[in-house]
């Protein structure tokens, strides 16, 4: 296996998906793809030497060359604010990946799938969905979305749109914080009963996908273990950057 | 290629730990102890723990928690290094060292490796003389307190100069064997030994 070199992306489109997130799609000439729940390091590198790498989940299904990033900017960040803010389309930046074999799916593993995301740990989940919907899959699937306001919804109008092609797909949020007026939908944190509504039986073997803050992915972990699923078929991650509890 | 210049990036954190040389290349301090586990948090009840060291050695044993607790303690102050980034740096585990385990077992001649394995069947592998000389513990408090489930407790090992995956969490044993065999970070694109002033993170680094 070679070295897991690093390579020029460049700046193909910014595309705002709420007030704190942006979307990049990246050119990568050489990017020998990836899969989906994937993700990749990124490295800048300021006129005076000094560099930072971040690692960031890739949001795209693979797609040949083109990879895209959903950033999330953190105020006292030191990579993201710059991500998010102050690239333009045709800068380029380095990155390296694609990293990790664990939190991956493919259509082959199959399902029934549960995907339970808490704000931008939706990305790899995203990149699944994608993924799935691009192959004509039409393996089970279920998201669980947890979001603090419907404006901090990420992917919004794709997950609308994905969910109504009828394939199998069902999206359940839960908005934690605010919701709209006339708001049908659930309003806590993610807890046993909504994921024993909204989930999966635990009869039913679903492939179990976590990703968010520690204390969402921590929580939803326990409560699936207590209602039954195997826990080897649980698998989280907790969204990056780290940097941030 | 190295170091392609981002116009208008900037440093935005303070120097100081970098300029004390204890960052290695990649990483950032962090103050917080951010949790990385690839599935649930297994809860392991104290009555039932257990320690094993067995393998090739010549008196395999198994320790329950309150054998273990009577073991000659010792504190290890001083940095890790996740292989995501993040390092923490003047943090400090207590417990024993894997010295005074091996001590107990007799590793035979032939050992040179060791596999670790844990409660919820999480594997890291090491060569064994990263586990010995003083290089690593078996921890069960963190900064005076009992360590969290969380963060591997009852207890896990403590390999700090290495990343931090190999510091298994939720540790059952320790098995010395001949051979290397990849754990399971080490099966699935990470580095096989993982030094992080190598900046070993992944396959081929």
């Amino acid at each position: 296996m070679g070295r897991l070199s690093w390579r020029l992306a460049r700046v193909a489109e910014i595309r705002p998906e709420t007030p704190r997130v942006a979307s990049l799609a990246l050119d990568v000439p050489g990017w020998a793809g990836h899969l989906a729940g994937q993700h990749v390091d990124v490295r800048l590198t300021a006129e005076d030497g000094y560099q930072a790498e971040r690692s960031y989940s890739i949001a795209s299904a693979p797609d040949g060359q083109r990879v895209e990033l959903t950033i999330e900017r953190l105020d006292d960040g030191e990579v993201s604010p710059f991500l998010a803010d102050e690239l333009g389309e045709g800068d380029q930046f380095e990155l390296r990946g694609p990293i990790g074999l664990y939190f991956v799916w493919r259509p082959e593993l199959g399902g029934p799938l549960l995907l339970v995301g808490g704000g931008s740990g939706v990305v790899p989940l995203m990149a699944m969905l994608r993924h799935r919907a691009a192959s004509g899959s039409r393996v089970p699937a279920r998201l669980l979305y947890s979001s603090r306001t419907i404006e901090d919804v990420i992917y919004r109008e794709e997950l609308e749109r994905l969910a109504a092609a009828d394939d199998g797909l069902t999206v359940t949020h839960t908005l934690t914080r605010a919701q709209p007026p006339g708001w049908r939908g659930y309003d806590r944190r993610i807890d046993a009963g909504l994921l024993k509504e909204a989930g999966w039986p635990p009869e039913a073997r679903p492939l179990v996908y976590v990703c968010g803050p520690t204390r969402l992915v921590e929580a939803v972990a326990d409560d699936l273990v207590a209602l039954g699923h195997d826990p080897s078929r649980v698998k989280t991650e907790r969204f990056g950057p780290t940097g941030v509890q | 290629m190295s170091g392609f210049v981002s116009r208008g990036f900037r440093r935005r954190r303070r120097a100081d730990d970098e300029e004390a040389g204890r960052l290695p290349p990649g990483q950032y301090a962090e103050p917080g102890f951010p949790v990385l586990s690839a599935g649930p948090t297994p809860r392991v009840d104290l009555a039932e723990w257990r320690l094993r060291v067995e393998g090739l050695v010549a008196r395999p044993r198994e320790w329950t928690w309150e054998e273990v607790q009577a073991l000659p303690r010792s504190t290890f102050e001083g940095d890790i290094h996740c292989v995501t980034k993040w390092s923490k740096l003047g943090t400090s585990f207590t417990g024993v060292s894997v010295d005074v385990l091996l001590e107990q077992v007799e590793p035979l001649p032939e050992a040179t490796h060791v596999l670790a394995f844990c409660y919820g069947g999480y594997t890291t592998n090491l060569p064994l003389e990263d586990v010995r000389g003083g290089k690593a513990w078996v921890v069960w408090e963190h900064e005076g307190r009992p360590l969290p489930p969380e963060h591997g407790g009852p207890a896990r090992l403590l390999v700090p100069h290495l990343y931090f995956w190999k510091s298994a969490k939720w540790l059952m044993g320790l098995r010395l064997l001949d051979h290397d065999r990849p754990g399971f970070w080490e099966s699935l694109g990470y580095h096989n030994r993982g030094d992080p002033w190598r900046e070993e993170r992944y396959w081929g680094d």
